[in-house]
């Protein structure tokens, strides 16, 4: 991650403080859905933060503009946290979450290992995609990665391979 | 004419400055800030905060910009797909080079300024167009 440290380890975070109406409740749920999708530390009512590089603070302003039109409030602020503690324990609570959603992966792959080349192959598809969407938000990567992306790739037997190799052909 | 957009441009705003070059205004000059409020009244803003060349109702700024400028050509439709992907990344159409086109557009915004990058990017875009115009016109790979 392309975060600006400074000496003392403490990186720039990009915050976004909004408030969106209650109704109607779809923009709401979108723009939730958005905020969930990056992986979002969530700091207090209406206000998340994410380590700040040019892709987060772009995501941030694009949703921004999306509750400004749905009639709410936003501001995108840059800020760092006064303390290496407070940043551990908000990076903390991220790395657990996605740890979380790597175990997931990890079960799920685990429990599609009896089944058959093609049940397999499935699986590998579904759950690479999966992977991919998880590092997208993976600003802490905890040690379950590693082990969700081992997990996978134990899926693909040389089964697997030689039928992929017969398709293409 | 003169268009305004952000600094550090990535794939949604290099694939814009094609899109206006091509097919809205030839004679496209760009300029790029780093705050909205240093666009110039003679310059139209794209791919920004606030403006109406950008984000809407979940489209990327190309998307916008071939809505407001209705381009109907259904090729550039199919590049759209691969920008909306490569830059929003939620999942909406099936754009296996999206994925690939973000890194090189990430990598390249390192090692280069805006202007290079554009002009790097411009014959990339060219030859997607085009294989994707014999795609449609053979309705497969045509390679």
């Amino acid at each position: 991650m392309m975060s600006a440290r400074r000496d003392d380890g403490i990186g720039q975070w990009v915050l976004l403080a909004y408030r969106i109406p209650r109704e109607p409740s779809r923009p709401r749920i979108a723009v939730w859905r958005k905020l969930e999708r990056l992986g979002v530390a969530r700091l207090g009512d209406g206000l998340v933060a994410l380590p700040a590089d040019a892709r987060t603070r772009e995501q941030f302003d694009w949703i921004a503009d999306e509750i400004t039109e749905a009639d709410g409030t936003a501001m995108v602020w840059l800020g760092r946290p006064t303390t290496t503690g407070q940043e551990q324990q908000i990076a903390t609570g991220m790395r657990i979450a996605r740890a979380a959603e790597y175990q997931a992966v990890i079960d799920e792959a685990v429990g599609a290992q009896a089944g058959s080349g093609a049940e397999r192959t499935r699986a590998v598809r579904r759950l690479r995609s999966e992977l991919h969407r998880i590092g997208r938000r993976d600003f802490f990567p905890p040690a379950e990665r590693d082990a969700a992306r081992a997990a996978v790739q134990a899926l693909v037997g040389t089964d697997i391979l030689d039928s992929a190799t017969e398709e293409r052909a | 004419m003169k268009w305004a957009t952000r600094a550090g441009v990535h794939i949604d705003r290099a694939a814009c400055a094609w899109l206006i070059r091509r097919h809205v205004d030839p004679d496209a000059v760009f300029v790029f800030v780093t705050d909205p409020s240093a666009v110039t009244a003679d310059a139209t803003p794209f791919d920004m905060r606030g403006v109406d060349l950008g984000h809407h109702g979940g489209d990327c700024t190309f998307e916008t910009i071939l809505r407001r400028y209705e381009l109907h050509d259904p090729v550039l439709w199919k590049i759209a797909e691969i920008v909306h992907e490569a830059d929003i990344d939620d999942e909406r159409f099936d754009a296996p080079e999206a994925p690939g086109l973000d890194v090189i557009l990430r990598g390249l915004s390192m090692i280069c300024d805006d202007e290079q990058t554009l002009r790097l990017t411009g014959p990339m875009f060219d030859g997607l167009y085009e294989y994707h115009r014999r795609a449609l016109l053979l309705d497969r790979p045509p390679a």
